[in-house]
Order: structure tokens, then sequence, then C-alpha cells
């Protein structure tokens, strides 16, 4: 288990043999294969990779290839063109529109709608930042919880379930319901933790299984009259209250801004995150028992009560994701598609996000952007290219040894950092 | 830290990447010979009517209904110069509200919702744009809640895929042999389950006719319960259910799930007297199974969207977006429904039967023959 974000410091504190004037030392920094580093070549790597395929996959744009040596200049005016287009498209329709912010200056806009794309990014980061912490937490205790997808499931019905049965005012409903979520996601989470301390079987096997038994689970649920629509034929659920929605934030500004209360939850989540694995004795043994499970388990912690402890909080992390998603975007109802992939990208983020909570939130937002934006880039824009874009990030950081020999970094004292779940 | 120290070469000899330079090079070098072309025009770009269309999760590409709808919005670009056409791709249902925003943002004339999901999101975008015509595919106008209300620019395309499948299961139940045959579905909603009921009733209308004892496994109508795979991908599974079908001595099977349907054909092709039923297209066409295909129950989504695509269109000036299109429900009168030709099997379906199928259809067609599923459209 590595601790990255020490990794430039002992760099810092550790200069070359003579104090390098400040130039120097940046370079240095600039060429190693350290994991800050590693983490923005991955990014770059990234991008000039999809910039490619965007030409590959630009039908006008590879025509002109077919004749790149008899008139070059359409080849290389096209590929900028895709290139500048697609990616200004993607910015706009997560960060900021430029025509937004034109027809906002002359007026003819409100603040609201150029606030839009923002929203729409915070709105798809929020439950990537639950399922990250969720596996990221996971990743601390050298556990690899493979299942967010089917705590977020489980999450998903048990803040759905109390939001549309029970008749509360919205001050006690809403935290009725999300509690709800958290604690069916905790329950179900705890299942992999607990077989894993009696009977020794590995989390990776049993979580991916229950991943498909909550999907499942789900389908049979739907299909049943005390979860399916009174209303609706369709294979979706009843909607839950008014009074357990969860009330949009920038409401005031335009209704049709659907960023909502969850963001704030998820960021507290993160903060709790941080403290509890930093300030507190449960996260003490979660890195203790990280680090190392026998010394652990020989200075007198409870490894199994560990593995469980941590398998429900994560379990309970990404049941808040569910209830994210229950109670707020699919607050018309939930389908079997509402969970998506959040549960599975949640890897993704913690890995990015190197499984430090300030980590997960920015990876979950810039995962959240690129979804955000390329939904409303496309279809100049392969909607795929989000998903594409986030493989080839998480592959460079996973193997930091390739970003290093492709570019020619050096490798930092104490060596390249993988992140890695231990007990395989 | 668990990190290993040893070094990883990548590094590739010199002269190995030179030779692969001039290979690449001369790859390159190759594919780039031809000659440039002198004229750049790519479709109706300046056309001044666009039509739109939201699909649901699954894509342009979902070989199913996102996809015949898009190839109809496509027909009517081709027929008629002036109309563009665009599309925005769902991945779930969070999605259907910002697609929706952007297509009223993009200046679409026309926007077409896919899926009954979004019935209640491509109502309130109708509402809150009331100058805009709007259609949904496979569902009505309704409120949040799913309750069906009068929004005059919402303009529904549904499909009575019971009448096909009807004429469908009074075909299996003339050409069973074992006196069993099955159907099963995707999910249980009711674009699927509607052709499960019409199948079920054309085979009882065939016991009733013929005074036959032809049992159908998979599907109850009264009930509505039966046998569903739990999606529209695995064709694996779509096969074993298949194959657990036969071997409770089916011969004749309708599989209702899309792509995953194709487990069924390649489960009849692997027992020779065992035949299937295709549904939504012609699956003699569609498929690469058509010598295992009695017949298909076809559901004319393509042309219907194309039609109303080309309606809106002529109604572009019309006062009020309320007069641009008008509600469509596809049966066997109208086409809109059909049963495919029966291509391999016309030699061996007796021209009796032929006869019968026919006479059926023309009851269907005058009302003295009705076809009732739960899920049937409302006729309005």
């Amino acid at each position: 288990m590595s601790n990255d974000a020490q990794a430039p410091a002992t760099d810092k504190s550790e200069p070359g043999p003579k104090k390098a004037p400040f130039g120097v030392v940046f370079l240095r920094y600039m060429t190693e294969a350290n994991s800050v580093m590693v983490t923005v070549y991955s990014l770059l790597m990234a991008f000039v990779i999809g910039a490619i395929l965007l030409i590959v996959s630009d039908e006008y744009t590879r025509s002109t290839f077919t004749y790149f040596f008899s008139r070059p200049q359409d080849a290389v005016y096209a590929s900028r063109d895709i290139i500048y287009e697609s990616y200004l498209a993607v910015f706009e329709g997560a960060i900021l529109n430029l025509n937004t912010l034109d027809r906002f200056a002359a007026g003819t806009a409100e603040l609201g709608d150029l606030l839009r794309p923002i929203s729409e990014t915070l709105l798809y980061a929020t439950p990537l930042i639950f399922t990250g912490l969720a596996v990221g937490l996971a990743f601390r205790a050298g556990l690899f919880n493979i299942g967010a997808q089917g705590q977020l499931i489980f999450g998903m019905m048990g803040a759905l379930i109390i939001g549309f049965s029970l008749d509360l005012p919205p001050i006690v409903h809403i935290p009725l319901a999300v509690a709800a979520g958290a604690i069916a996601g905790a329950a179900f989470g705890a299942v992999p933790g607990v077989l894993k301390a009696t009977t020794g079987a590995h989390e990776v096997i049993s979580s991916i299984m229950l991943n498909n038994i909550a999907a499942l689970f789900l389908v049979w649920a739907l299909s049943t009259s005390f979860l399916h629509s009174d209303t609706k034929t369709d294979l979706v659920s009843k909607s839950p209250d008014a009074s357990a929605t969860l009330p949009k934030l920038l409401a005031w500004l335009n209704p049709s801004l659907r960023v909502n209360l969850a963001l704030i939850i998820g960021i507290a989540a993160a903060v709790l995150v941080w403290w509890l694995l930093s300030k507190s004795t449960f996260g003490y043994r979660i890195r203790a028992v990280g680090f190392n499970e026998h010394a652990s388990q020989t200075a007198g912690m409870n490894i199994g009560r560990t593995y469980v402890t941590t398998m429900g909080t994560a379990g309970g992390l990404a049941g808040l994701a569910g209830a994210a998603l229950a109670l707020g975007v699919g607050s018309t109802g939930i389908t079997t598609n509402t969970a998506l992939e959040y549960g599975f990208d949640g890897i993704t983020v913690a890995l990015l996000g190197r499984a430090n909570p300030a980590g997960i939130v920015a990876a979950a937002l810039l995962f959240g952007a690129l979804k955000a934006g390329a939904l409303s880039a496309q279809p100049d824009v392969p909607v795929d290219i989000s998903i594409l874009l986030q493989a080839i990030i998480v592959l460079f950081i996973a193997a930091p040894a390739l970003v290093r020999a492709i570019l020619h970094l050096r490798i930092p004292r104490g060596g390249l950092v993988t992140l890695e779940a231990k007990g395989w | 830290m668990a990190a290993s120290q040893h070094r990883t070469t990548l590094a590739v000899k010199p002269y190995k990447l030179a030779l692969a330079g001039v290979a690449a090079t001369s790859l390159a070098a190759l594919a780039a010979c031809g000659e440039a072309p002198s004229d750049t025009g790519d479709g109706n770009g300046d056309a001044s009517f666009m039509a739109c269309m939201v699909t649901d999760s699954g894509g342009v590409d979902d070989k199913s209904f996102n996809e015949s709808s898009w190839a109809g919005m496509e027909a009517a670009a081709e027929e008629n110069s002036d109309i563009e056409v665009d599309f925005k791709e769902s991945s779930s249902e969070a999605d259907y509200d910002p697609n929706l925003q952007a297509t009223v943002d993009d200046g679409c004339n026309f926007i077409v919702g896919v899926g009954g999901l979004m019935a209640g999101n491509v109502t309130a975008a109708a509402q809150a744009n009331t100058e805009i015509p709007f259609a949904i595919v496979d569902g009505v106008a309704s409120d949040a809640e799913g309750a069906p209300i009068d929004v005059e620019n919402v303009f529904s395309i549904q499909f009575d895929t019971a009448q096909s499948a009807f004429l469908a299961g009074y075909i299996a139940a003339s050409q069973t042999e074992s006196g069993k045959v099955a159907t099963w579905g995707g999910l249980q909603i009711p674009p699927v389950t509607i052709f499960m009921d019409g199948f079920v009733e054309g085979v009882e209308h065939f016991n009733e006719a013929k005074d036959d004892d032809v049992e159908v496994l998979g599907w109850d109508v009264e009930s509505q319960e039966g046998t569903f795979i739990n999606g529209f991908e695995d064709t694996g599974e779509g096969k074993s259910t298949t194959e657990n079908f036969i071997s409770q001595g089916a011969d004749i099977v309708m599989p209702v799930a899309g792509p995953a349907g194709i487990g069924a054909l390649t489960a009849a092709s692997e027992n020779d007297d065992v035949e299937a039923i295709w549904v939504d297209t012609d699956g003699y066409e569609s498929t690469d199974f058509g010598a295992e295909l009695l017949t298909s129950a076809e559901k004319g989504l393509a042309e219907a969207v194309k039609t109303a695509v080309l309606t809106a269109y002529e109604n572009k000036d019309a006062e009020s977006a309320a007069a641009a299109a008008e509600p469509y429900i596809g049966t066997l009168e109208n086409g809109g429904v059909a049963i495919s030709p029966y291509h391999d099997f016309d030699s061996v379906i007796s021209d009796e039967t032929k006869q019968e199928v026919e006479d059926l259809q023309a009851a269907i067609i005058d009302g003295s023959v009705v076809v009732e599923s739960p899920a049937s459209p409302a006729s309005e």
C-alpha cells in the first residue's frame, strides 16, 4: 500500500547534492516519474490518443488522408479543426459555453444559462465521488472493493423505499431516506467482509458475484407490485415523494439546473473519510491492516472485524451514491439503467485519485466533466469519447512504468508508485 | 511502499524502430496516394428543416428500436434534401432532459423521443416549447407520474403489434408437429409483452378454429407471467432459454428480445426440426438465420418515423405546432405492422394455411376478429 501524498513531499525535502536553482529543481521534478507527474502525463497522453481517435473516427477527416500526398493541407487542416472543435465542444458542455457567454454579455442570456454546463458536470460527478470513496477507503485497508455497483443498487432501493412509503416533512424525510440508502448499501457491502473474515473467501470474487446478484435482484424487485410504478407500464419503479426528493441547489437561478443536495453530502462524505483515515482510531486500524495485516494482528488488532467494518463503511458510501440517484436525477422512478456503471467507474476514480479523498473528489469532477461534455457535444463528437478517455487515463495511471518508458522519465527515489490492493 | 524497484525495459532496439517506421510510412504512403476530390459536399448541410431524435439507452446502433427509428429519420432526409437529421444518445434516464434541451437549443424543428420511458420528459419539454412539434415512439404524452395527458404538440407513434404477432401465432400453431410452441421475452415491458399476447391469442384462435390443442410455453396472457431473460443483450442466455423450451417439446420459438433473440435462432439452427419466428423486422433479411424462419411479426418503426418527419416538414409553416403531425398507431390495416413473406418456407406452408392467414388478416382489419392485449395502444 502506498501513500502517495508523501511522495512529492519527500522529494522537496531532499534536493540535489547542492542547492540547485528553482528552474533546475522544477525541470528535474517534471522529468521524473513521481506520482504527480505520472498523473499529469497520463492525462496529457490520454488527450493526445483521444485526438488521434477523433481524427480516425471522423469520416471526412479520414477521407482527406486518402489523398494526403496530392493535397496534404486538407488533412492537416481537417485534423486540426476536428481536434479543436471536438475538445472545444466537450469543454463548452462541461464548463462554459462561449456562445452563452456572448449572449450573457449582451444581456440575452441569464446567469442560470451560463451555469448549466457546470451544474451538469457537478451532477454527473456526484455519484462518482461516493463510489470513488467506497473503493478508495477499501483500498486503504488493502481490500479491493469491486462490489460498489451492487452496493449502489441496494442503496438506491433502500432510499427509494423509504422515499415513497413514508409520509413525512422534508426536513425528516430526506435525511431518513438518504440514511436508508447508506444502511442498505452498508449491509450489502459488509457481506464480502464477513465472508472474508469468517471463511477467507476473497472479497474480489465475492463482491463481483454480489454485483450480479444485486443487478438481477433489482430487475425482479422492479417487477413486484411493491416497487413497480402504479401508473407506468414500463419497467420503472414508483417515484419518491416530493418530500424525499433532494432539493436542487440552484433552482432559484433556473429550475433546469439539476445539481442537487447530494453534491454537498458527497463533499461532506469526502471530508469525513479524510478525517476517518487520518484522525480516527478506526482509520488508523484500516491503514495498519492495509500496510501489514500480520503485524496488525500481532499488535492485537482484530483483523476480521476491520474487514467487516471497512467493507461495511465502503458499502455505506456506495449506498449514498444510490440514494443520490434515486432521490435526485432518478426522482421520477428508477429503472435497470439508472445505476449505469457508476460502481465500476468508482474503481477508476479511486485509482486516479490515488485512494485519497481530495484526489477522489478531483477525479470525480474530471470524469463528471467528461461525461457532461461528451453528452452535449454529440453527435459531432462520439458520446463514447468520455469512456474512452477515462479508460486510457486509468490505463496509464495503473502502469507508471509504461508512462516512464514512453516519455523516458527518470525513476524517482523510492521507486515507481503503483496503487495496489493486497491479499492476492 | 509496494512498488517494484527493477526497471521495466520497454525501449525497443533502434534498428527495429527504424524498420517499423519504414513499414508504417510506406503503408501510409500507399493509402495516401489517392486523388484529391474537387468538391466537398456533405449531406443536407444547408437544409432549412432540422429533425432531431433523442435515443433511449442503447443508442442509434442498438440493432433494435433506436436503430430502426434512426433509419426512418435518415430515410426522410434522403427523400427530401431540405431536411437535415440529427440525434442525441442517452445512456440512462438521467440524460433525457439535457438531450431534449440540447435539441431545442440546436434549433430543431421536429423532435422525436424514442421509448415510452421518455414520455414524461418529452411531454415536459413540449409544454416548455409549445412552438415545436414533438413525437414519442412507443408512448403517449403523460405527466411525470405517467398519467396520460393531452398536450397538443406531442404526437404518439405506436404499434398494435399484437395483430401481426396474432398471425404469427396462427402460423406457428398450424406448422407445429409436436403440438407445442414457445415464446419468451427480454424484459417484461409493454413493447415486448404485446407480441407475446398476440402470439398466444393467435395460437388459441387456431385451436378454436381447428379444434386442436396446441400448447404455448413461456407466456400466460391471463396472469401476464412468463419467461424473460432480463435483458436484450445476452445471446447465450437466449440460446439456453430456447434449448430449455426445445427439451420441453416445443418446435417453434418466437423470441421477443432484440439482439438476444439471435440465441434462439442459433438453437433452432442446431435442431433440425425446430423453427423460429422473428419480430420487429423481417428476420430473413436482418439476421443470418433466414433458413430457420417461418415468418416475422414486423413492426414498421422506420416507415412510421419517416412518415412523421415528412408530415412535420409539410406542415412546417402551419399556424401552430399542433397541426404539424398526427398521432399514429401502426396496424395491419395501415401496414404499420405486418407479417413477413414466408421466404424459404413458402413451399412448406400449405396453400390452405396461407389462405386462412389472409382471411384472418382481413377479419382483423374489418374488426370481426379482435386482438386484445393489455399492452395495446389505446385508440383515440
